[in-house]
């Protein structure tokens, strides 16, 4: 095949490497467009919400609806209390949106495509549940493994498998939007080459037939917009449900 | 036979074994999508409320149609 797909998850340092001590610093492309999505949220809510007016203009609009979304979610999935984990989730939420919708742009790269960063906010979310759980209710939080009204005979058994679904949870997590991300960058580049493909095997009736793919990519394109954002979403809404476990454990 | 095209012919054999997977998640998502459907139907002022749960299914399930392809990549150009 003339097109490799995984090419387009390729890092590469933009600066040459400098050395401190043993560590190694390095700005890659990965490390730019999670700079511009910083930059790019930051400016938008700062801009958004400089004027206050009570007529709100366009920026103001999208930026209230941006956190009145998130807010709205944040208070169904982990209550009144769960609103002081707000910011976190709202970061989390845009971050990963903003990362998700520059990765579509052609000829840029999806920082969300690598499970290293996926994971690192995964595990970021469990040690939060998981630290805050400790210090909030203490030795109570293990009640989250032990559901009420279960028969003492199967009980160890749905402990083990409680306590095994809570450490895979990071795991599911971080799986979910890395492989959503990677499978559809993959899947648009694939059907990109079979244009090239039949463009160069068949020559003028390949090209014509080139059609069909590219009519493909353009539906597919759109299945990965929405995707990008419910992903997005998804990420946000179980780092709630795992953080309602932590305010509130015990079934 | 040659070692390297055995590891090959069974790496393809192993991407489309995976790919099986996806079918799951094709009934799944379509079992989401006819319940939605048929309660929608059956009570049409309620279903507006229930579609962010629709939404939220459907890329859960989704997803696990996503890792079999995972697979199916990974077998197909990492390894």
């Amino acid at each position: 095949m003339a097109v490799d797909p995984i090419e387009q998850f390729q890092i590469h340092n933009l600066f040459p490497v400098v050395t401190v001590g043993h560590t190694e610093i390095a700005f890659t492309n990965s490390a730019a467009f999670m700079l511009a999505a910083v930059v790019g949220i930051t400016a938008f809510l700062l801009i958004g919400t400089a004027k206050r007016s009570l007529v709100p203009t366009r920026l103001q609009s999208a930026a209230e609806i941006a956190y009145e979304f998130v807010a709205t979610t944040v208070h169904s999935t982990a209550g009144s209390e769960g609103m002081k984990f707000f910011p976190f989730v709202f970061t989390l939420f845009m971050f990963i949106l903003t990362v998700n919708m520059i990765g579509l742009i052609p000829y840029t790269f999806s920082v969300t495509s690598h499970i290293i960063v996926t994971a690192a906010l995964a595990i970021t979310v469990f040690l939060t549940v998981l630290i805050y759980g400790l210090i909030r209710h203490g030795f109570h939080f293990f009640n989250l493994f032990v559901p009420k009204g279960v028969p003492i005979y199967i009980l160890p058994l749905i402990v083990f498998i409680e306590i095994l679904s809570f450490i895979s949870r990071p795991i599911s997590h971080s799986v979910r939007l890395f492989a959503n991300m990677l499978a559809g960058h993959i899947t648009l580049q694939v059907f990109a080459s079979f244009i090239i493909l039949m463009g160069t095997g068949l020559g003028a009736v390949g090209w014509a037939g080139g059609v069909l793919p590219f009519g493909m990519i353009v539906i597919l394109f759109a299945l990965e917009t929405l995707v990008a954002f419910l992903q997005a979403y998804v990420f946000a809404v179980l780092a709630c449900i795992y953080l309602n476990d932590a305010i509130h454990p015990g079934h | 036979m040659d070692p390297a095209a055995t590891m090959a012919a069974a790496k393809y054999i192993g991407a489309g074994i995976a790919c099986i997977g996806m079918g799951g998640a094709g009934v799944g998502v379509g079992i989401i999508f006819g319940n939605y459907l048929a309660a929608a139907l059956r009570n049409p002022s309620a279903a507006q409320g229930q579609f962010g749960n629709l939404i939220f299914g459907f890329a859960i399930t989704e997803a696990l149609g996503i890792f079999s392809l995972l697979i199916a990549l990974l077998l197909l150009f990492a390894l």
